[in-house]
């Protein structure tokens, strides 16, 4: 193989296989991952800030918990949730998780964003607003 | 079957030190700020190295028997593709071969009948299991880059659409992951099943597909049924990608990420130590292969053996110039014409 097609074929891989560490310089973002704002309303007038289930679960699993709702409010007809700890929940998108994470820009958004998720919630339930709290 | 079980336990091995160093021992900024960045310098500086290792070997002379008719007489039809002399030609030939593995599509299968003749029979799995693996693969390779790019460029979302086309609970369904998925384990299954490729199977011919099986089965798992907090991953993506160390360590001690994305990462640097050590470089390798890459033109260009030592010669040319004056005093006919100083005049015609 002529000496000058190798080193040609070398370059292409050495650029393609380093896509994410040139490009990340080439980028204007720092890629750092983004802080959710927890300032609403609703969240700032309770005594100890709590979720529905804990913080840790709720960052990787929310999407697990709002399809089971989905069957068991749409399908089952049980509107109730009971947490691990005991506590019951109005199993609702619209009327429980929005009333405290009433600002969709700067909550749902920003990880969806920063991952590059497109969940289809938005295309049925209304976006929360910042301004007016829950719907 | 002893090859594939020590291939196994390799592999089970990696997730058992993995699964030690990050849920006992809280390691997890070795998995995932020191190791990926070894990995990745051994593989990119492993693999130049051994193209370039292999490039020194002197490549002798253009292989003409290829599965085609060479360029011939003019009524003879040349198979272009198959036995190209020109460049175009040796391109084509060459892009078939990386992209739909052509030669792979010619495998047949050798049997002996009962009567004791041999038969051979179109044998195209290896083909397509090869095809939907090395395509899944690649495919899925690029869709990661949604973690290692911020913002997101277009092509990768517009790609990400196509290949989640189907919609299951609420969830789009990669098919690439799953193609990958059914490539691997139609090639492990082969290397199980069929007594012959068995009996050639070799714990390094296991331990590869294994490693890739392992990283595809965790791979889904994480993104379709145990899920893991994929803000935390892409920090410690894009911490890798832009060297920023601290982001990694930060990333690592706030948030806690599941074992099944350690494992994922851990076998997938894994792969990138081994690959350069190991036969997974036909990548670069199918390039360099000698019935691929050069035209059949034997026939039409001199190609002198590149290790050919330096001969001295005493060509008739110079013998006849040494003692053209004595064979002319004997009467041998001469060649060449020489003038009044004895110098070679140019041969007439």
């Amino acid at each position: 193989m002529k000496k000058t097609n190798m080193i040609i074929g070398l370059v292409i891989f050495a650029v393609l296989v380093t896509v994410p560490f040139w490009s990340s310089f080439v980028s204007p973002a720092n890629g750092a991952a983004p802080e959710v704002s927890l300032d609403t309303p609703a969240i700032n007038q309770m005594a100890e800030p709590k979720c529905v289930e804990d913080v840790e679960w709720m960052r990787a699993h929310h999407m697990d918990l709002l399809n089971d709702w989905k069957v068991e409010v749409v399908r089952e007809g049980t509107r109730v949730y009971v947490s691990e700890d005991g506590t019951e929940y109005l199993a609702s998108l619209q009327n429980t998780c929005f009333e405290c994470h009433s600002n969709y820009e700067d909550f749902c958004l920003k990880c969806h964003t920063y991952s590059n998720v497109n969940p289809t919630c938005w295309d049925c339930h209304v976006e929360p607003t910042v301004v007016g709290g829950a719907n | 079957m002893k090859n594939a079980g020590i291939a196994a336990a390799l592999v089970l091995a990696i997730l058992a030190v993995v699964f030690v160093g990050t849920e006992v021992l809280n390691l997890d900024f070795f998995f995932g700020g020191i190791l990926p960045f070894i990995a990745m310098a051994v593989f990119i500086i492993g693999f130049i190295y051994r193209v370039m290792n292999w490039a020194k070997s002197p490549v002798p002379f253009r292989i003409p028997t290829t599965a085609g008719q060479q360029k011939s007489l003019d009524f003879i039809k040349q198979n272009k593709i198959e036995n190209p002399s020109s460049k175009g030609g040796v391109i084509v030939r060459m892009f078939l071969e990386v992209v739909f593995f052509r030669s792979l599509f010619r495998n047949t299968k050798a049997e002996v009948t009962e009567e004791g003749d041999i038969t051979y029979q179109w044998e195209k799995w290896l083909w397509l299991f090869a095809l939907c693996f090395h395509w899944g693969f690649f495919l899925t390779v690029f869709r990661h880059l949604r973690l290692f790019t911020d913002p997101v460029p277009g092509f990768v979302s517009f790609w990400e659409n196509i290949d989640g086309v189907f919609w299951v609970d609420l969830q789009q369904i990669y098919l690439t992951g799953f193609i990958l998925l059914l490539g691997i384990t139609g090639l492990i299954a082969r290397r199980l099943y069929l007594d012959k490729v068995r009996y050639v199977s070799l714990v390094q011919d296991f331990f590869p597909i294994f490693l890739i099986f392992g990283i595809a089965v965790t791979g889904i798992f994480m993104r379709y049924l145990t899920h893991v907090d994929i803000t935390a991953v892409k920090a410690v993506a894009m911490g890798l990608a832009s060297f920023n160390i601290g982001g990694i360590m930060e990333a690592c001690a706030t948030y806690d990420i599941s074992v099944n994305f350690w494992f994922h990462l851990t076998l997938v640097c894994t792969l990138l130590i081994y690959f350069p050590t190991s036969k997974l470089m036909h990548a670069a390798g199918v390039f360099m292969s000698p019935t691929r890459n050069m035209a059949n033109n034997n026939r039409m260009e001199r190609h002198i053996n590149p290790w050919n030592p330096e001969v001295e010669v005493h060509s008739y040319q110079e013998y006849e110039h040494e003692f053209h004056q004595k064979m002319k005093a004997v009467g041998l006919p001469l060649d060449w014409d020489y003038d009044e100083e004895g110098n070679q005049l140019p041969k007439k015609n």
